[in-house]
């Protein structure tokens, strides 16, 4: 019974480190321009996807990592300056829509460049399982805790130290003030998309060799990443964190000791107990109405 | 602050003469099986004015209110799974068991409604999407009721003792469903009540201030269009004789937002043109097999960007400034 509790905390904490990477992505789009990318998912897809080919053309591992990693970032690049960017004076909602149009386009466009098989990637380092505290573990799961602390780790000094990072916070705080000390905040949106589809390609590359990957894995992904994102609340980067783990715990403890149909059903019903209340997340702070 | 409300004076469109935009869709509605020349055209037509009904709804919601939902599909679903149930489990007559299913599930979004409601934009948006993903978990989990994710067949509605079949009748039968539908939007949106939705669109403090209670009017806006969502899924349900849980998936959520904002929101016939487009879309582009999706997400992302706001507010701002 003892091993069990651990195995589903493992599970539940590898799961929950991917949600947390798409998290991330999100709060750090939604920081820049309040938008909820919905094209998130599919960052995470291109990157699984684009590693398998990588690999399949007898790169080594880590270069086909990096290369996913880069298309993936360029991808979101190209998102924000061709769609987003060109729709900048538009509302937030048709901005969002923007996004969903994306979401369609490049899964459609993975069809075509992959097919709609589903693919595996080789786990980082075998598949041998390892035993910790009585419960079987793949050494993947070690590789997606450990790179997602190293990535929080990036981030923060990222975020604390460099004067983009710092530029992205102050924009995500006061907009107007940012412009006015000079921040540019359209460079800020660019800077904000390359980076959350690189921290979604890096989630995408991490979880194939234990999910599989195919054209239509970010729809799922995305939407636990949001999910994950509004939980801890929304544009906190612990908050994402929190969120992610939290939600990979009760999917990993529900569908063990619930019923695993329900595990999702689980999950959201305690998003929603949650949000009744604390209506700003976790960690969210509850901003007042300006009239 | 909430990102689903823009809030700005412009968003507010003008009280403007009903009884024309009506009139020009009734005409529509008549003259359009002239260029209906076979069953397949029909078809699409129907599933047009089934969607454009959700529409119609969920605009009331989105576009007046300001109130996100990612989770209509839910209700769809529910009325589309309620009359199935009711006729096949407990034999009903369909016309009842499409009010009862419609009621049922208006009554559902009342309970719901007062603490999601509480909720404000992305959270709106979390909570109501959480609400339609757990509907549709249910459906296609209970599979000994509902048939899982195979689906059930749905006999026939029946009006007046008559079976509702054929692809003609259907087509009049949907046709004035729609037109009742925009009628009753149109009345509520130059109501009292339209006023103070609009009003809570704009800031819900200063509509407090003015003696509006805020609570009430979303709640009830709310319920509406889930109404409108849980009629138009029974009459679904009763016309394509079968019924799948995918009609109340995520994806079908975020088409019937998608469909609003892409028509316009704050306008009753956008809705009505988003849901014509986005269903005759993909059944055009079926014709162009692999290359479906790409085409697709493509013409959304670039109407959006062209027509920020929407289809027809968009049109309809240009050519008032050409006439002028």
């Amino acid at each position: 019974m003892g091993q069990q509790w651990v195995q589903f905390l493992a599970g539940g904490l590898t799961v929950g480190a991917i949600y947390a990477l798409v998290a991330l992505g999100f709060s750090i789009i939604f920081n820049a321009s309040r938008v909820i990318n919905f094209a998130q998912g599919e960052f995470v897809m291109i990157g699984g996807m684009s590693a398998v080919s990588l690999v399949a053309t007898g790169l080594p591992m880590p270069v086909a990592i990096a290369g996913a990693v880069v298309i993936a970032g360029a991808v979101g690049l190209l998102l924000e300056k061709f769609a987003v960017e060109r729709a900048r004076k538009a509302d937030v909602v048709t901005l969002i829509i923007i996004t969903i149009g994306a979401s369609i386009l490049l899964r459609g466009v993975a069809q075509l460049v992959w097919d709609k098989r589903i693919h595996a990637l080789p786990p980082l380092s075998g598949d041998r399982p390892i035993e910790v505290f009585g419960a079987t573990i793949v050494p993947q799961s070690l590789w997606v805790l450990g790179v997602t602390i190293a990535i929080v780790g990036a981030l923060s000094w990222f975020f604390g130290r460099t004067r983009l990072g710092k530029a992205m916070l102050a924009t995500s705080h006061n907009r107007l003030a940012a412009q006015l000390v000079g921040i540019d905040v359209r460079k800020v949106l660019f800077a904000s998309f390359g980076l959350a589809a690189a921290l979604g390609a890096v989630a995408g590359v991490l979880i194939a060799p234990i999910t599989f990957t195919s054209y239509d894995v970010g729809v799922m992904l995305g939407l636990k990443g949001f999910a994950a994102a509004i939980l801890g609340g929304l544009g906190s980067f612990p908050g994402a964190i929190v969120g992610g783990l939290v939600l990979g715990l009760l999917e990993s403890l529900g569908a063990g000791y619930v019923s695993s149909a329900y595990k999702d059903v689980i999950a959201f019903v305690i998003i929603l107990v949650v949000l009744f209340f604390r209506p700003g997340g976790i960690l969210g702070a509850l901003k007042s109405e300006r009239v | 602050m909430s990102a689903f409300s823009p809030g700005s004076a412009r968003t507010v469109p003008r009280v403007s003469s009903r009884t024309g935009g009506l009139v020009a869709l009734a005409l529509v509605i008549a003259l359009l099986p002239f260029a209906l020349t076979n069953n397949y055209f029909y078809e699409v037509a129907i599933l047009v004015g089934l969607n454009a009904i959700v529409c119609v709804g969920l605009n009331l919601l989105i576009g007046y209110a300001g109130q996100i939902s990612l989770g209509h599909a839910g209700f769809f679903g529910m009325g589309a799974y309620g009359s199935a149930l009711l006729t096949v489990r407990y034999g009903w007559p369909p016309l009842i068991a499409l009010t009862t299913a419609t009621a049922g599930v208006a009554l559902v979004a009342f309970v719901v409604g007062r603490p999601i409601l509480r909720l404000k934009g992305h959270y709106l948006a979390m909570a109501t999407l959480g609400l339609g993903i757990i509907v549709s978990i249910v459906i296609s989990t209970e599979d000994k009721v509902t048939g899982g994710p195979d689906g059930m067949s749905v006999p026939p509605l029946t009006l007046l003792g008559f079976a509702v079949v054929g692809e003609h009748v259907w087509y009049w039968v949907v046709g004035a469903c729609l037109l009742l539908a925009v009628w009753l939007a149109l009345n509520l949106i130059e109501s009292p009540a339209g006023r103070a939705l609009r009003a809570l669109h704009t800031s819900e403090v200063a509509a407090e201030i003015i003696g509006i209670d805020c609570a009430r009017y979303k709640v009830m806006v709310f319920v509406v269009s889930a109404a409108f969502a849980a009629f138009a899924g029974a009459l679904t349900a009763h016309y394509s004789g079968f019924v799948t849980p995918a009609k109340a998936s995520f994806l079908h959520s975020i088409e019937l937002v998608t469909m609003v904002v892409f028509g316009g929101m704050a306008s009753t016939f956008g809705a009505v043109v988003g849901a014509a487009v986005l269903t005759v879309l993909p059944q055009a582009l079926t014709v162009l097999k692999d290359y479906e999706m790409v085409v697709f997400g493509a013409l959304m992302m670039l109407t959006m960007i062209f027509f920020p706001r929407g289809v027809v507010p968009t049109l309809g701002a240009y050519w008032q400034r050409r006439a002028k």
